[in-house]
């Protein structure tokens, strides 16, 4: 019987050829390299992302990276890694110091300010104000001028 | 001969450009009748000039003169021809005479469509237009030449970037131009009225149009560059927050926030100040966009090649607009009257609200993308902003803006009230947040950014319809089509661009949410599967273009047995500049793309590839068209095209002879 | 008045800033190494495998480490003032031969001259990770006690060495 089989298995052709396998091994280290490469800057590059490049230096890096997951580092420590040899310029997510609070704040800070102003010129404005809205006298201008410009050219 | 007389027409253009830029202004500030005159013609001649020139370039191009510089750094012999012609700006200074030509293209529109206004008005306008078209033409002349002269000749060109070489590159970078090109004119407009020291409601009418389609086609340009990227880059990304693509998106932000804000002081006559800035910081947001990507102060995929004495250039040029606009606006702006009061919670004060939002995140993109260039110039160290930064901090801004864009539109002018307001739009937030909490679990996967997103989503169009059916009861007609034919135009067209934004919303969040990733090693037969689908790879067979060779893979792509498509990716090598390229094949669709791109070959036939099923991905970009489209509907209102009409009124004679005589 | 002047104001500060940015280089990464301990490395020697280059021995001395590779064209720009500061005898120079191969890079010192005393081999490039090397050549300048003390990044030109390498070396020799 085994050589019909052998037979059919041939004949079959692509229906029965297999599952592709995936690229890496271990998928799941695959994974948290993915979710911390794509948080790294590739350092030659024009502005991209570690997991993105193809350039040697990053490749070097992602086996690197790949050898401290495997070394069942914690994120933290491989960040702390590459940080302590590239400095801060290799993290897209940059580190909450000194330097950069108003960074981190500023957009927060502009939306307060800003709705702080809002808020003030509003209630300053309601109490000095006089009622001027487009009155009809303006809108009679605005008709005037209009005819007058088609005049003029 | 021909590139000389683009250089010839350049200088020529120079020279007008100077006289369309002093002359006028002088004129309407003297009331000199003569002098104004003058802009019309100025503009309409430096237009054909310039257009002499791009067509002296395009030339240039299309003959192969690789005795052009320009021409033999960007172009090859077997650069197909489209190809050439969209290398016209494809670097530096080509880019710089597109730019120039598009001012020109404005400028020759204000001639046409101005007639309406006031003569020192359009004399001031043109006159400005000219200012800056003096700058470019300035910039192209000094040192971006791009008639330059390479003697010898070279015996072929150097090639255009195989990156470039697509469709998208020959429609991007013209959109996004007529875009930040388009706002000068709301510039023009805010720097005219601040001259003429004149400001009211009738300023803001005519700004109008013209800013909203500058609006459309930055909107329309951004979304193509982000399109292409996705396609073409083979990372299925669409959006880095890169600088120069936040170069566009800060116009884009302080245009949109321009476009509500002159609608409120065209109705209502209020925020005439706070929309002048907003006009000026528009095109000041657009200049700075062009020397960020041209000085090589911040690195990008996209910048052009730096040289740090354009950068100066363009650094002293922005200087002087810029600084000379806000300069002009500190000394006239106080004189403007304010508008009318209002209360903070009324539809003028969610106006505010929404352009305090919009103008906060623009000022965060700026301050994410400028922050590493202001620590390293304090000598404070060296960091990068990223993605994950821009991410963290856009999001939060933008949600309570969209939040107020679903009650904006229904509250009452000047006073609204809240309990009014919570009764009308009470089913639309529970509909909204039932559904948000729900569809996630519906479709497999809950996350609360999922919930939120969609809560967003679906918010905006409940309260679209709720104001939608308001409306209609309010207005005459027998019919639902007759009523639904009597909304004005612009009321259909904020209502779709709303819905845009919807559209874009649930497209981010669905990608974001349900996108899957495989990275599978192929041989020839084996099939891998991703959501639904299985893919099935036949092999690659060689292949050759018209300046590349390649390797194009098959896959069959079939759902529950039934085939779906087939998808041809390609590993292409051109060359000229010895650069691999991976043409990633994708099966477009409405609610989801499949995307497969070629990695690197592997022993006896195999290959790496990556495949990628990302759902209600074309929602974004279709979103983005959807806002464009509702941008055109807004200006194809009625009453912008009874200005126009008004121009051919019942004239006696006798005036129409007087009037040819002075012109 | 003021308020409209603020945004006069803010533009001024920007377009500094800016101004100040075109004299700088964005991609130039400063290394956190300098005032550290140098990374603990022993790569066999190119001449001699059976032998390491290694910090540890070095202790006491002065030293710089190149790191620079034979398919490197800005090494061979340098080449020639690296020649100049050996002969010099100013300061050893050790180079680090990194991700190159072991014959190219023999024939390539054959070829332009062989300015250091030892040469160490980093084939994977580990050592240049370890030293935040991004891109060849880049020098390291090395007290008595191993603490890097100043990194160049890219070649040495003849102005650096005389103004800020020689100096440093001075500087160090003494303490």
């Amino acid at each position: 019987m085994n050589w019909v089989m052998l037979i059919i298995l041939c004949v079959s052709g692509p229906a029965w050829a297999g599952e592709a396998r995936p690229l890496t091994d271990d998928p799941v280290a695959e994974a948290r390299l993915k979710h911390l490469a794509v948080e790294l800057r590739c350092l030659v590059c024009q502005n991209q992302t570690l997991a993105d490049s193809s350039a040697p230096l990053a490749e070097d890096l992602r086996r690197e990276v790949r050898e401290m997951i495997a070394k069942n580092m914690s994120d933290q420590e491989i960040i702390e890694f590459l940080v302590s040899r590239y400095g801060d310029f290799v993290l897209y997510r940059p580190p909450l110091k000194a330097t950069t609070t108003l960074l981190w704040v500023g957009p927060f800070a502009l939306m307060a300010i800003g709705a702080t102003a809002l808020v003030i010129t509003l209630r300053r404005r309601s109490r000095t104000m006089v009622e001027v809205s487009v009155t009809d006298e303006e809108h009679r201008r605005v008709e005037q001028l209009l005819a007058e410009g088609e005049k003029r050219s | 001969m021909i590139p000389e007389i683009g250089h010839f027409a350049l200088i020529l253009a120079l020279c007008v450009a100077l006289v369309q830029g002093i002359l006028p202004i002088y004129g309407a500030a003297v009331g000199n009748s003569g002098l104004m005159a003058v802009a019309k013609p100025a503009a309409r001649t430096q237009f054909l000039l310039v257009l002499t020139a791009f067509g002296c370039l395009a030339y240039a191009f299309a003959d192969k003169d690789f005795s052009v510089l320009y021409v033999a750094a960007t172009s090859n012999s077997q650069l197909p021809l489209h190809y050439r012609l969209a290398a016209i700006w494809g670097a530096h200074e080509g880019s710089l005479l597109l730019w120039t030509f598009i001012l020109t293209i404005w400028m020759f529109a204000v001639t046409l469509f101005s007639s309406h206004l006031p003569e020192a008005t359009r004399s001031r306008i043109l006159g400005v237009m000219g200012l800056v078209s003096v700058g470019f033409l300035l910039f192209m002349l000094s040192v971006s030449n791009p008639f330059e002269r390479l003697i010898p000749a070279a015996p072929d060109g150097r090639d255009l970037n195989p990156l470039l070489q697509d469709p998208g590159m020959v429609i991007h970078p013209p959109m996004l131009y007529m875009g930040y090109v388009g706002f000068s004119v709301a510039f023009a407009f805010a720097i005219a009225a601040l001259l003429g020291g004149n400001l009211d409601a009738a300023w803001a009418r005519w700004s109008r149009p013209w800013t909203t389609v500058a609006w459309c086609f930055l909107t329309v340009g951004i979304a193509m560059g982000s399109g292409w990227a996705y396609y073409e880059l083979g990372w299925g990304g669409w959006w880095f927050w890169d600088p120069v693509e936040n170069a566009s998106f800060m116009p884009w932000l302080a245009g949109t926030a321009l476009v509500h804000s002159l609608a409120v002081t065209d109705k209502r006559g209020g925020f005439k100040v706070w929309t002048v800035l907003l006009a000026i910081m528009a095109f000041s947001l657009s200049l700075l966009g062009t020397f960020l990507v041209r000085s090589g102060v911040l690195t990008s995929v996209h910048a052009f090649a730096t040289d740090p004495k354009r950068g100066l250039f363009i650094l002293v040029f922005l200087a002087i607009v810029i600084g000379g606009s806000l300069a002009l606006y500190a000394w006239r702006a106080p004189k403007v009257g304010l508008g009318g009061s209002f209360a903070m919670l009324s539809r003028e004060g969610m106006l505010l609200a929404n352009n305090v939002l919009l103008v906060a995140a623009m000022g965060s993109v700026l301050l994410g993308t400028l922050y590493p260039l202001f620590l390293d110039a304090l000598d404070l160290g060296k960091i990068s902003v990223g993605p994950p930064y821009f991410d963290s901090v856009f999001v939060p801004l933008m949600v309570p803006a969209i939040f107020l864009m679903g009650i904006g539109p229904l509250a009452q002018w000047k006073k609204a009230s809240v309990p009014d307001l919570a009764k009308r739009l009470k089913w639309a937030f529970g509909v909204s947040l039932v559904s948000a909490l729900t569809l996630p679990i519906v479709l497999g996967n809950w996350t609360p950014l999922l919930s939120l997103g969609l809560l967003l989503a679906i918010w905006i169009v409940t309260t679209s319809a709720v104001g939608l059916r308001e409306r209609l009861a309010h207005v005459n007609g027998n019919s639902l089509v007759e009523r639904l034919a009597s909304v004005p135009r612009s009321y259909w067209g904020m209502l779709v661009a709303h819905c845009g934004i919807a559209v874009f919303i649930v497209g981010v969040t669905m990608v974001k949410g349900f996108e899957t990733e495989k990275d599978v090693r192929m041989n020839v037969g084996e099939t891998a599967s991703i959501g639904d689908y299985t893919f099935r790879f036949d092999g690659t067979q060689d292949v050759v273009g018209p300046n590349y060779t390649a390797a194009r893979g098959t896959f069959h792509v079939s759902r529950d047995g039934r085939e779906t498509t087939v998808l041809y990716p390609e590993k292409r090598r051109y060359p000229v500049q010895n650069q691999i390229m991976t043409e990633a094949a994708i099966d477009p669709g409405l609610l989801r793309d499949l995307y497969v791109s070629l990695g690197e070959p592997i022993d006896d036939g195999a290959w790496s590839v990556r495949l990628y099923h990302k759902p209600f991905i074309d929602w974004i970009w279709g979103g983005c068209f959807i806002m464009a489209l509702g941008g055109a509907l807004a200006i194809s209102d009625r009453r912008y095209r009874l200005a126009w009409r008004k121009q051919e009124p019942a004239v006696p004679t006798p005036t129409r002879a007087a009037r040819r005589k002075v012109a | 008045m003021n308020r409209f002047l603020l945004p006069l104001s803010i533009f001024v500060v920007v377009v500094g800033f800016l101004g100040i940015g075109l004299t700088l280089n964005p991609r130039e990464i400063p290394s956190p190494l300098v005032g550290k301990a140098i990374p603990d490395f022993s790569q066999p020697q190119l001449y001699d495998r059976a032998k390491v280059l290694s910090p540890a021995d070095l202790k006491g001395k002065v030293w710089l480490l190149n790191f620079w590779a034979s398919w490197c064209n800005g090494c061979k720009t340098e080449h020639p003032v690296l020649m100049e500061l050996a002969k010099s005898g100013e300061v050893p120079i050790y180079g680090m031969d990194y991700k190159d191969q072991q014959d190219e890079a023999m024939t390539w010192l054959r070829r332009w001259g062989n300015p250091y005393p030892i040469v160490g081999v980093d084939e994977a490039g580990r050592v240049g990770i370890n030293f935040g090397v991004y891109g060849v050549p880049e020098t390291y300048v090395i007290d008595k006690q191993g603490v890097i003390r100043y990194k160049q990044i890219g070649p040495l030109t003849p102005d650096t060495v005389a103004k800020k390498i020689i100096p440093l070396v001075k500087q160090l020799e003494s303490e």
